[in-house]
């Protein structure tokens, strides 16, 4: 009953004068927005990173060459070729689902239009690797990859690339079976894939697959060493054991002794996500530890006014005193106070955030979200700001002596 | 000894100013019964506002002891301190000392509120106490929208909300004109009339002479004390 009351007093204290309140709690607004939209962005990379791995395959190894050195001269062995891709397949048992890529961006042409479009050469089993589906069409076959044949597969947006503004007039079904020309190159059309959505560094959908063996020997002037290799295992346990295999076949293949440094490098699409999610967890951390701040400079912006409050008051402080308020009624009064402010301010400042939030989506396409721990974490920090800032303030309102209270003008 | 609603025993009070003691009030033997109206007199320095605040539970004593309506109030704490303010002691300030953001009917209910009385008990014993001294229509007003008299007339209604054993009138009429501190003197002498036990501080001897009883302070100790001989309103 008393604590309603004296919670009515505080908040009549705020009402009388809301310019000030608003004022006051501005340090508090923008801490809380801060915190809200940087938390928000760093969520919306994480997510967008996450969306990425789904679309990637989570069980899906890449080998690439290692760029080192030996003692200034560049080994030879440092490279892919098919009969690495060819060993990893034959020895692996059927663990490993193997594709070469040999990869290189070239101009493409269609009719009257052209772009440009990264060729990717792999085996039809890249497909299944990656987790791609066809919208029209079919895959190559293993009979076209060994006769090297001209067959091409797109990706999704590899025709509205193409077409540019008028895209109306180059329908997937009106491409199908058509010659396009990849360096002045005929190929054939077979397949269409299917979008595989935004997806980092491999943007699947603006490229072209072709088979390794026609990408190599027709298209890249009979260059044989390729980019990566792309091996996946049926589920994610399984890694740890392909992992060990590769790295045995590898050896195998390149004649490394035990003890050399390996001339390759074996990634993983989720640890690449992972380095970036830790990294981006670091920055986004950071970013709010800076926000929070913020939220400190406000609350002590909240305590000096405070303090303010509690001097012009110091009349009302005594007259309620005299009139039988404890030194807790008159502490919890002037709490309230602070509180109610900083909460208030975390309530102002989650709308601000939101709303820069969502503005840094509109104009900057960043993708954002706004989780809601960000939001209660928020929300209590700047209660527990007003909490101790409003502390001292009320102690000393609290402590004030009656008599000297009461005549003071 | 019911109606012994004062009593103070060798009641001293001493400050320390740097390397000074003052001894503001130096012993005084006090009784006051259920039902008077006194008025304590003394010029400036007399240590008549260091004794009045003792006796208002304001401040607590260096040395001796006060009873106040039966209670050993000499040796509780601050907090024990209020709420005998809130309970037995009914304040009428020089300076009103109203809220001045709050309503007449608000200030009223002040006391009540750290009494912790519920807010419909509270609203009707505020309104009561409004109507009688004479304010039943100007409730929803605030104190600077309102003249003195009528301030000091809240500030009644509010001393008298709490049904209080003591009304503690520290100089009530010295912002006022004599008009209207007439009318507020006659006020209290009427609750007097109805049984209120009333202490009036005052330097004015007309303002003195409503009370029926004038105890005169001179270098903290009483100096003289006796009754009005006329007494009542008619002086």
């Amino acid at each position: 009953m008393l604590i309603f009351e004296i919670i009515m007093v505080a908040m009549a204290a705020i009402r009388a004068n809301v310019l000030r309140a608003v004022l006051t709690t501005l340090g508090i607004i923008i801490g809380v927005a801060a915190v809200i939209a940087v938390v928000a962005l760093g969520q919306g990379a994480q997510r967008r990173v996450e969306a990425q791995i789904q679309s990637m395959g989570t069980n899906v190894l890449t080998i690439r060459p290692n760029w080192g050195h030996f003692g200034g001269v560049r080994n030879v062995a440092q490279r892919l070729y098919v009969r690495d891709a060819d060993a990893l397949k034959r020895e692996s048992n059927g663990l490993l689902t193997v594709s070469p890529v040999a990869s290189s961006g070239q101009q493409v042409t269609y009719s009257r239009w052209n772009a440009h479009a990264e060729i990717y050469g792999v085996w039809p089993e890249y497909f299944a690797i990656h987790d791609h589906h066809l919208a029209l069409g079919r895959y190559f076959t293993e009979g076209e990859l060994q006769g090297r044949r001209r067959v091409a597969v797109l990706g999704a947006n590899v025709l509205s690339n193409l077409a540019g503004q008028d895209s109306a007039a180059l329908t997937p079904e009106s491409i199908l079976g058509q010659t396009i020309q990849i360096r002045g190159v005929p190929f054939v059309v077979i397949g269409i894939l299917k979008a595989k959505g935004e997806s980092g560094f491999q943007g699947p959908d603006e490229d072209i697959f072709v088979p390794t063996s026609t990408a190599l020997y027709r298209l890249f002037g009979g260059r044989e060493r390729l980019s990566s290799i792309e091996v996946s295992t049926f589920s994610p346990k399984e890694q740890e054991q392909a992992y060990a295999q590769i790295d045995q076949i590898m050896r195998r293949q390149h004649r490394l002794r035990p003890g050399d440094d390996a001339d390759f490098q074996v990634f993983n699409a989720a640890q690449m996500m992972s380095t970036f999610n830790e990294t981006n967890k670091t920055l986004t951390y950071l970013l709010a530890g800076i926000a929070g701040i913020s939220l400190l400079v406000g609350g002590i912006g909240i305590m000096n006014i405070m303090l303010v409050s509690v001097t012009e008051r110091t009349r009302e402080i005594g007259v309620r005193k005299a009139l039988g308020a404890t030194r807790q009624n008159i502490m919890f009064q002037f709490l309230v106070e602070s509180l109610a402010l900083c909460v208030l301010g975390g309530v102002l400042g989650v709308g601000v955030g939101f709303l820069a939030a969502h503005l840094m989506t509109t104009f900057a396409q960043w993708q954002t979200y706004v989780a809601p721990y960000a939001v209660f974490t928020a929300l209590g920090f700047s209660a527990g700001v007003g909490l101790f800032f409003g502390m001292w303030p009320a102690r000393r309102a609290a402590r004030l002596d009656p008599i000297e209270a009461l005549r003071y003008e | 000894m019911n109606d012994v609603i004062i009593r103070t025993e060798g009641l001293k009070k001493d400050y320390v100013l740097g390397a000074e003691t003052v001894h503001a009030v130096r012993g005084v033997d006090l009784e006051i019964h259920r039902n008077e109206f006194v008025a304590v007199m003394g010029p400036s320095g007399s240590g008549k506002s260091t004794f009045m605040n003792m006796i208002g539970c304001l401040d607590t004593p260096t040395a001796g002891k006060y009873w106040l309506n039966g209670q050993l109030v000499s040796e509780l704490t601050d907090d024990e301190l209020a709420r005998v303010r809130n309970k037995a002691i009914g304040f009428v300030f020089q300076t009103f000392n109203l809220l001045p953001r709050a309503s007449a009917l608000h200030n009223v209910e002040l006391p009540l509120i750290y009494a912790g009385v519920g807010s419909r008990e509270r609203r009707r014993r505020a309104q009561e106490k409004l109507q009688m001294v004479g304010l039943g229509d100007r409730m929803e007003h605030k104190p600077p929208e309102m003249s003195g008299g009528q301030r000091q007339r809240v500030a009644v209604a509010r001393a008298l909300v709490n049904d209080p054993a003591l009304l503690l009138a520290d100089e009530p009429t010295g912002n006022l004109d004599s008009t209207t501190s007439q009318e507020v003197m006659e006020q209290l002498a009427a609750l007097n009339r109805e049984g209120q036990t009333i202490l009036l501080v005052t330097h004015e001897h007309d303002i003195a002479a409503y009370a029926k009883r004038q105890v005169h302070l001179r270098d903290g100790i009483i100096e003289k004390d006796f009754m009005n001989h006329h007494g009542g309103a008619e002086a």
